[in-house]
C-alpha cells in the first residue's frame, strides 16, 4: 500500500504513523510538505496525522483547511481516495468539509490523554473490515478539542446511514456517560463519510499498533485498509 | 543614546548591583558603564546568571566519569548510552515566574529546558516536572495548580515532545514560592554534539526564532534574583510569554540546521536573552563578537538597545556559522517559516562591540562580564530551628490499635495519592516511546532502533532536607537512583535543581552547603556522576524560606527493553516479598504529618553501603527474569507501597494479604519510612531461589505475604491492622488529588 503522510509544520504525530506503516506493517509510505499542492492520485491511503498543525491557537484546524496539500487531499478524497483523519487529522477534515460536524473543547476543559474502550458500530467499512472477532478496541486518546458536535436529525441521518464507526464504550463495549471521556453527542469516537472513503477518529490507533507494547488493537484499522489495496 | 538615564547610585542598586559590585566594575572596564552596560553587568552578575553564591561549593559535586561526554558548564549535560547515541538532559527551575503567572511561568520553563536540550544537537525525547505548591487549605495552592499543569500541558503538548513523569508535593513552606523544575532529556548521535561556541574570526552570528519584543526584561535578575514581597505582583511584566508553536517549528528547523558541518556553536537565548548568549559564546571560544542591533528582528518600533538586549523574549536562538553558507541557513528557516537574520560577525578582540543606528552602543571585555562577577564567601551557619525540633520521642507520640484510619487518610493525602489527574493532562505517549507510562516508580523511554531504553525519575523529600540538609540530599540521590533500579535500569548520571531561600542569610547558605555535601557524597558512592544543574535562590518570601529542596533527576539506562520493571502486582497468588528492613523510624515523615501535623526528628538512617546492595540485588533479580514488580517503599512507608503495588496491578486492583512478625511499634512498621526497602512480587516456587540469591549478597529480604482477593488485609503477630476493600481504597487514591484540584470555593 503507497501511503502518503502530511507534514504540516506542528505535525507531531507524523513520525509515529510513519513508524507503523513503515517499519511495523511494512507499507510504502512518503511525507507530503503542506505548502505543496501535488498530484495524489498515485497514493492507496492519505494520512492527516495528530498534532497541532499551525499552532491550532484559533480552533483546531481552522486555518489547515487552506493549505495547499488540503486542496491535493480535497480532489483525492473526491475521487474515491482514502482518507485517515487521527486526532487533529479528524479535526481538519471536519473544518475542510470533508465530514459533517464539528469538534468542541472537552467538557472537562482540559487536554486529556489515557487509554480508553471503542465499539466498533461497523465493520462495513474499508477501516474497519478487520474488526470482526474485536468489537471492542483499547486504544488512547490525547487531545483538547476532542468532543464531537452535530444536530440530532443528522447524527440520526449518521447512524441510518451507517457512518459512524466507533463510539467510546467500557470494557465490556457498553455505552455511558461515564464512558465518554469528552462529552461527544452520541459518545462518537470516529466516523466516515458517505462514500465511505474518508474516515476522521479521535483514538490513535497508532499508539496501540507496534508489538513492543501489550496492546496492538490499533492495527486492525491498518490492516483493514491494507487488506483492501 | 538620547533620552539615557544617567547612572546613579540608586540605579545601580535598582539593578540589584551592590556598590562593591559597581566598583569593581569601574576597576575592570577602567570607566562608567553607560546604561545598556549596567544592564548587562546587572544581569550577568545576577545570583540566577553568575551563580556567584553558589559556584564555590558546587565544585565539590563528582562531575565525571567514563560515560560522561559533557559535563556541567554547558547547556546541558552529555552522557554516551552507546551504539553511536548519546543522552542530554538537565533540569531547571523557573520558580518566580510560576508563581506570580503561573500558566505562563510553567510553560516557558518547560519552553527553556528543551531549548537547553536541542541546542546541543539533541531532539528532545521525554519531558518530566518536579512541582511544589503550598498548603492545601491557602486558597491560591489550586490557582497555581491547575495554572502551572495548564501551562506544562499546553506547551509540551503542542512541541510533540511527552512529559512522562514527575512528583508533586504540597506543604506549606511553599505558600509564598512554589516550586517548577523542568526536566528535559534528548537524543542525539554522540559524534555530533553542538556546544555554545563562536569558533574563528569572521564566522557570522545568525539570529532565528521568535522577533525580540519587551517581554521578560530583567527576568533573570530583579525577579529570580531576590526574595518576594508586597510588591511582587508589579513584577509580572517580567514574566515571559511562551508560544510553543513557534518552539515546534524551532526544534525542526535547528535539528535540520544542525545536520551541516557549516554549524560551529549554538547557543539559546534564555536568562538574559542576548546578553548572555552573545558573551557566553565568545568567552568561551577566547573571541569577540560585533552585533549591529538594528538588525534584529523586532516585535514592535521603539526599542532601546537596553530592552534588545535584555529582552527574554522566548522561542530565539544564536547560530554561529561559517562565511558563505547565509543563504542555505536562512532558506531552511524560511522553510519552517522562522524569521531569521545575520547580525554580526566573530572577532578577535576578546571583547563584545554592539551597534545601534550607526553608533556604538556597548564596548566591553567579555571575561569581566561572563566571569568577574565575585565569588561571594557567603557565611554559613548552623540554624537554631534544628536543635527545636531534631528530636522526636516517639513515647509521647500516641499509637493507634488499628492502622485503618491512617491508611485511608494517607491514601487520600495529595502527597500520596495518584497523580492522574496531573499526568492525563499532560500527552506522554506521543513519539512512541513511552515503555512505562506515568504512575510507575520511573518512566522508560525506549530508544529507536536499538534494544535499549533509559529510566528516569525525579525526587526529593524535602521534609527530610529541611531537618537535616546532608542527610536529606543524600537520600534524594538514593532514592531517584532506586526508582530507575526498580524500573529495571542501571543509574549513569544525574542533574540537579537546588532550590533553596535568601543566600544572603547564613542559616540558608549552611542548608545549602550541607545539600551540597550530602548529594556530592552520595553521588560519589553510588557512582553517578553530575553532568547538570540549575540553582534557584532566593525562594523566600518575607522571611519565610522554602525548605531546602535539593531536587535530583536520575537517569538509568536499560540494555534489553524486554527487561523492563513496573510497580504493579502482576497476578493473583503471587509472593509479596520485602528486600531490606524495617526500622522505628517516623521523623519526617508523612505519617507524622498527616496525623499529628508535625515535621520534627531526624530522617531516616540512609547507610548507602546497604543501599547500594539492595539496589544491586534488584537489578540482579529483574535481570535473572525471577520477579513480576519492584516497588520503592517511600512516603507511607511499607503498607502504601504495597497498596501502590495493588492499585496499579491491573484496570482492576488485586488485593493483598500481609502477616506481619515484628516488635516494632505499628505503625513505624507499616508507615515509617524507612529507607533502601523495595517490595518486590514473584510466582511462589521461585522463593527458594530468591531466598538463596539474598543470602548470597548478603543480604535481608522477607516474605510479607501473597497477593490476591478483594481487602488489603495486614495483621501484625497475628492481631489483624488493617483490613479494607481494596478497589473503595484506591478510589480514594485516585481521585482525591483531581477532587482537590476541581473544587471551587
Amino acid at each position: 500500500m503507497k501511503c502518503g503522510i502530511v507534514v504540516f509544520p506542528g505535525s507531531n504525530c507524523d513520525h509515529d504513523c510513519d513508524h507503523i506503516l513503515k517499519k511495523i506493517l511494512n507499507q510504502e509510505t512518503h511525507w507530503l510538505w503542506h505548502k505543496d499542492e501535488v498530484d495524489l492520485s498515485s497514493f492507496d491511503l492519505i494520512v492527516l496525522p495528530g498534532g497541532f498543525s499551525y499552532g491550532d491557537y484559533l480552533r483546531a484546524g481552522a486555518i489547515s483547511r487552506f493549505s495547499p496539500v488540503m486542496n491535493s487531499v480535497i480532489r483525492f478524497a473526491e475521487n474515491g481516495g482514502k482518507v485517515l483523519g487521527i486526532c487533529n487529522g479528524f479535526q481538519i477534515l471536519l473544518e475542510s468539509g470533508l465530514l459533517p460536524g464539528a469538534l468542541m473543547q472537552n467538557h472537562t476543559r482540559k487536554f486529556i490523554c489515557k487509554n480508553v474502550y471503542v465499539r466498533v458500530e461497523t465493520t462495513d467499512t474499508p477501516f474497519t473490515q478487520k474488526c470482526n472477532d474485536k468489537p471492542v478496541l483499547e486504544i488512547p486518546i490525547a487531545h483538547h478539542q476532542g468532543s464531537y458536535y452535530i444536530d440530532p436529525h443528522s447524527l440520526n441521518d449518521l447512524e441510518e446511514k451507517g457512518q459512524i464507526l466507533f463510539r467510546y464504550c467500557d470494557a465490556k463495549g457498553d455505552i455511558s456517560e461515564s464512558s465518554n471521556p469528552n462529552g461527544s453527542v452520541g459518545s462518537v469516537a470516529g466516523l466516515c463519510n458517505e462514500q465511505k472513503n474518508v474516515m476522521g477518529m479521535m483514538p490513535h490507533p497508532e499508539r496501540c499498533a507496534d508489538p513492543l507494547w501489550y496492546n496492538t488493537d490499533g492495527q486492525r484499522i491498518f490492516q483493514s485498509l491494507i487488506s483492501q489495496s | 543614546m538620547q533620552n539615557e538615564p544617567e547612572i546613579t547610585s540608586q540605579l545601580v542598586k535598582d539593578h540589584g548591583l551592590t556598590s562593591d559590585e559597581y566598583r569593581c566594575i569601574l576597576d575592570l572596564i577602567g570607566r562608567p558603564p553607560n546604561f545598556t552596560e549596567l544592564g548587562i553587568f546587572s544581569v550577568m552578575w545576577s545570583e540566577h546568571c553568575s551563580y556567584k553564591s553558589s559556584r564555590p561549593f558546587l565544585k565539590k559535586l563528582p562531575t565525571e566519569g567514563p560515560r560522561v561526554l559533557q559535563g556541567p558548564g554547558e547547556n546541558a549535560g552529555v552522557i554516551d548510552i552507546g551504539d553511536g547515541l548519546a543522552v542530554v538532559f538537565k533540569i531547571e527551575s523557573h520558580n518566580h515566574p510560576s508563581f506570580i503567572e503561573p500558566r505562563q511561568g510553567a510553560a516557558t520553563g518547560v519552553g527553556g529546558i528543551m531549548r537547553d536540550v536541542f541546542t546541543m544537537g539533541a531532539r528532545p525525547i521525554a519531558l518530566m516536572d518536579s512541582l511544589r505548591f503550598g498548603e492545601l487549605d491557602d486558597p491560591r495552592t489550586r490557582f497555581l495548580l491547575n495554572g502551572v499543569v495548564d501551562g506544562i500541558a499546553s506547551y509540551g503538548n503542542c512541541t510533540g515532545v511527552p512529559t512522562v513523569g514527575g512528583e508533586v508535593y504540597f506543604d506549606s513552606c511553599y505558600n509564598g514560592n512554589i516550586l517548577v523544575n523542568a526536566f528535559c532529556l534528548g537524543l542525539a548521535k554522540s559524534d555530533r554534539i553542538f556546544l555554545a561556541k563562536a569558533g574563528g574570526v569572521g564566522n557570522r552570528i545568525l539570529y532565528v526564532g521568535s522577533k525580540t519584543g519587551r517581554d521578560g526584561i530583567h527576568g533573570a535578575s530583579l525577579l529570580a534574583s531576590s526574595e518576594f514581597d508586597d510588591t511582587t505582583e508589579d513584577k509580572r511584566p517580567t514574566v515571559q510569554v511562551g508560544d510553543p508553536f513557534t518552539e515546534k517549528l524551532l526544534i525542526e528547523a535547528c535539528l535540520e540546521i544542525m545536520e551541516f558541518s557549516w554549524v560551529v556553536g549554538v547557543q539559546d537565548m534564555g536568562a538574559a536573552g542576548l546578553t548572555s548568549s552573545s558573551f557566553e559564546m565568545a568567552h568561551r571560544s577566547h573571541a569577540g563578537v560585533n552585533m549591529d542591533l538594528s538588525k534584529v528582528p523586532l516585535r514592535e518600533v521603539g526599542m532601546t538597545p537596553y530592552e534588545i538586549m535584555l529582552s527574554e523574549s522566548q522561542e530565539r536562538m544564536l547560530f554561529v556559522i561559517e562565511p558563505g553558507h547565509e543563504e542555505e541557513a536562512t532558506a531552511i528557516l524560511e522553510k519552517w517559516g522562522l524569521d531569521a537574520a545575520i547580525i554580526g560577525e566573530v572577532t578577535d578582540e576578546l571583547g563584545v562591540r554592539i551597534q545601534f543606528e550607526g553608533k556604538e552602543v556597548v564596548n566591553l571585555p567579555t571575561l569581566p562580564v561572563v566571569d568577574g562577577a565575585l565569588d561571594l564567601k557567603r557565611e554559613t551557619q548552623r540554624p537554631e530551628y534544628l536543635d527545636k525540633i531534631g528530636h522526636l520521642n516517639l513515647t509521647e507520640l500516641p499509637e493507634p490499635a488499628r492502622g485503618d484510619k491512617a491508611f485511608t487518610k494517607l491514601l487520600a493525602c495529595p502527597n500520596i495519592a495518584s497523580k492522574e489527574w496531573v499526568y492525563e493532562q499532560y500527552d506522554h505517549m506521543v513519539r512512541l516511546n513511552t515503555l512505562v507510562l506515568p504512575g510507575s516508580d520511573a518512566a522508560v523511554i525506549r530508544i529507536k532502533d536499538t534494544k535499549k531504553a533509559v529510566a528516569l525519575s525525579v525526587d526529593c523529600n524535602s521534609r527530610f532536607c529541611y531537618l537535616d540538609p546532608y542527610e536529606g540530599a543524600a537520600i534524594a540521590v538514593a532514592e531517584s537512583s532506586r526508582n530507575v533500579v526498580c524500573s529495571g535500569a542501571t543509574p549513569i548520571g544525574l542533574t540537579n535543581c537546588l532550590n533553596f531561600g535568601n543566600p544572603e542569610k547564613p542559616e540558608i547558605m549552611w542548608q545549602f552547603e550541607q545539600a551540597v555535601r550530602g548529594m556530592g557524597d552520595a553521588c560519589l558512592y553510588f557512582d553517578i556522576p553530575v553532568v547538570s544543574g540549575n540553582v534557584s535562590l532566593y525562594n523566600e518570601t518575607k522571611g519565610q524560606a522554602i525548605f531546602p529542596t535539593p531536587t535530583v533527576a536520575v537517569v538509568g539506562l536499560i540494555e534489553d527493553q524486554s527487561k523492563v520493571m513496573t510497580s504493579g502486582f502482576k497476578q493473583s497468588g503471587h509472593c509479596i516479598g520485602l528486600i531490606g528492613f524495617t526500622m522505628e523510624e517516623l521523623g519526617g515523615s508523612e505519617y507524622l504529618k498527616v496525623l499529628f501535623d508535625r515535621n520534627e526528628g531526624k530522617p531516616p538512617v540512609l547507610d548507602r553501603k546497604h543501599e547500594k546492595q539492595v539496589q544491586a540485588f534488584c537489578l540482579d533479580l529483574i535481570q535473572k527474569g525471577l520477579i513480576q514488580s519492584a516497588h520503592d517503599c517511600s512516603e507511607g512507608g511499607l503498607a502504601i507501597a504495597v497498596a501502590e503495588s495493588c492499585f496499579t496491578a491491573t484496570e482492576e486492583a488485586l488485593g493483598a494479604t500481609l502477616e506481619l512478625e515484628s516488635t516494632l511499634r505499628g505503625d513505624a512498621l507499616l508507615f515509617g519510612e524507612t529507607q533502601s526497602r523495595i517490595i518486590i512480587s514473584f510466582p511462589e516456587e521461585l522463593t527458594d531461589q530468591i531466598e538463596d540469591l539474598a543470602l548470597s549478597y548478603p543480604l535481608d529480604f522477607s516474605l510479607l505475604g501473597k497477593t490476591g482477593g478483594s481487602q488489603f488485609t495486614v495483621s501484625i503477630n497475628g492481631q489483624e491492622y488493617i483490613k479494607q476493600d481494596i478497589e473503595s481504597a484506591k478510589q480514594i487514591w485516585k481521585t482525591s488529588l483531581g477532587r482537590y484540584a476541581g473544587q471551587t470555593t
